[in-house]
């Protein structure tokens, strides 16, 4: 028999955590199947009406309004990312390096709040951008950026930037440089290089990434609620106004539930169309 | 400033393109840090007059002390709860195969694609099924939840990369696999460790989506009581106190970068 001290101690704490998290998800799904006590936190018997009323316009709406958000940052962020990933890993320079991943890397740890209130002020009538923009004399009516999609698009890039450079970067890094070589003794051009060798080899990269910004978007909330101001309405605003504003705790618990079921089935969705690339790519 | 080629007109353009990306990520925190010293409550670019008054009131503001306490008693208990059961899980996945082994890691490691707010929602729901308030235990159990796949992560990359031929050598003479545990293999993992326990921690000081659901008026932390803030006022206290998160943040970034390589814990160096 194969010895395995301390497997106890190493183990039990984390089926501690995963208990608590196991808990967490199933009171959601028992909450989700229960009437909805109008005025009472209580909860009433065995229903499936949380789940109707999610087809309802406003719900379905926002449910589909959620999805293109997501696939529109992920791809923006994507596009992004890709060149920073690029010279974080290829830089030779080790300053400069040390410069790209700080840059990149911080707004990660400074949390969804400060990173949102920047953005307010950068986006917001009297902002950054509006008041450039008018002593250059380009505009003389400020620009509506604030509670528009494309303001709440452009913060979530933000945010969702450096976790991708991360991936990315992780990808990018693990490439056998001497396939580039290789095409480039054949007689391939850089940019062809790129294109038939690099780009391919770094799918993987891109596919984790890509499908991480999703979830992140998805799990934004500061962001749409404070650039968004009630005009872009997503899962996670709804959630957090039916707990919190009418105390529907089953309903929010059924549209949190449908959430999760989509976030897996898109990044499920995701992974199963990007397979034939991606085993390109282990080659 | 050397990409792979020449300075060839594409790599200029690749040099150039980079630049202007690291601007958009980096123009925030400049528009902040501008609007931090405005002297008027008012917005305005360039402002008309400077001054370090948001300062004084941003580290004065009573809910923005409470909240950098709470905040601080929560980080510390979950970065460092979650440091002992990752550390112990990632020793655990490294080592011996058991049942239920990947299933443990996938539930483990689901939080970083789970929202925030279901996990929060699902917190809630749980305290108010038990009846357990909304106390700082469960903000530090939603904290160890979250923070905990970055702790396994950069441990178990470590342990990875930790030559096991020196366990070896150690129960080889005798060592006792506790002996071995506490005088070989954990002072040979103490760059991943403090590294896990500094990431768990950035990350737990600054969760908010979470923590608004399970966090109550006495234990919100600092980026709830931000949250508040800027819903109520329009003032740049909340802009002066950005900056000083900024700076501190990428102070102890920069310090992570020098003592451990940030490239190393992040995986993104080349081979």
């Amino acid at each position: 028999m194969k010895q395995r001290p301390f497997l106890g101690w190493f183990v039990s704490p984390a089926v501690l955590v995963a208990l608590g998290l196991t808990a967490a998800m199933a009171a959601i799904l028992q909450y989700s199947v229960r009437a909805y006590v109008p005025g009472s936190l209580d909860v009433g018997g065995l229903t499936l009406e949380n789940f109707t009323a999610l087809l309802r316009p406003l719900y379905a709406w926002a449910f589909w309004g959620t999805i293109l958000l997501c696939l529109l940052t992920a791809t923006f962020t994507l596009i992004l990312a890709y060149p920073v990933a690029y010279a974080l890993v290829r830089v030779r320079s080790k300053a400069l390096k040390s410069f790209i991943l700080i840059a990149s890397v911080t707004p990660l740890f400074l949390g969804e709040v400060v990173r949102t209130y920047s953005w307010m002020i950068v986006l917001g009538n009297n902002g950054f951008i509006n008041s450039v923009l008018k002593s250059l004399g380009i505009i003389d009516r400020p620009l509506q950026m604030m509670f528009t999609t494309p303001g709440v698009v452009a913060a979530l890039v933000h945010v969702t930037m450096p976790i991708m450079v991360i991936m990315l970067a992780a990808g990018l890094s693990h490439i056998d440089r001497n396939y580039e070589k290789a095409a480039e003794s054949l007689g391939a051009g850089p940019i062809r290089r790129f294109m038939t060798v690099t780009l391919p080899l770094s799918m993987p990269g891109i596919v984790a990434g890509f499908s991480t910004a999703f979830a992140w978007t998805f799990s934004a909330f500061a962001t749409p609620q404070l650039i968004g101001g009630g005009k872009v309405n997503t899962v996670s605003t709804l959630v957090y106004q039916l707990g919190f504003a009418s105390f529907n705790f089953p309903f929010a618990a059924s549209l949190s539930l449908a959430g999760l079921v989509m976030t897996f089935a898109v990044i499920a969705l995701m992974k199963r169309a990007m397979r034939p690339v991606e085993r390109l790519g282990e080659q | 400033m050397s990409f792979p080629m020449r300075k060839s007109p594409l790599a200029l353009a690749g040099i150039l393109l980079v630049a202007v990306i690291l601007g958009f990520v980096m123009l925030p925190a400049i528009v902040v840090t501008i609007t931090a010293f405005n002297d008027k409550a008012i917005l305005a670019f360039p402002p008309q007059s400077y001054s370090w008054r948001w300062f004084a009131r941003a580290l004065s503001y009573d809910d923005f002390r409470k909240g950098f306490w709470n905040g601080l008693i929560v980080t510390a208990w979950a970065s460092t709860i979650a440091l002992i059961v990752g550390s112990g899980f990632a020793l655990a996945l490294h080592r011996y195969t058991f049942s239920l082994k990947s299933t443990l890691e996938a539930l483990l490691l689901s939080p970083l694609v789970i929202p925030h707010f279901t996990i929060g929602l699902g917190l809630l729901i749980l305290s108010a099924q038990l009846t357990v308030g909304r106390g700082f235990p469960l903000v530090v159990l939603a904290h160890v939840i979250l923070v905990l796949p970055f702790v396994l992560r950069s441990v178990f990359i470590s342990l990875q990369n930790l030559d096991g031929r020196l366990e070896l050598a150690a129960s080889s003479l005798g060592a006792t696999p506790r002996r071995v545990l506490f005088t070989v293999t954990l002072p040979l993992l103490v760059p991943g460790l403090v590294s896990g326990w500094l990431f768990a921690a950035i990350l737990s000081f600054n969760e908010f989506t979470a923590t608004l659901f399970v966090s109550n008026q006495t234990t919100q932390t600092l980026p709830v009581a931000m949250y508040n803030y800027v819903r109520e006022y329009a003032d740049p206290t909340l802009a002066a106190l950005s900056v000083i998160y900024i700076v501190v943040t990428a102070l102890l970034l920069t310090l992570a970068n020098l003592f451990f390589g940030l490239g190393k814990i992040l995986n993104v160096d080349a081979h």
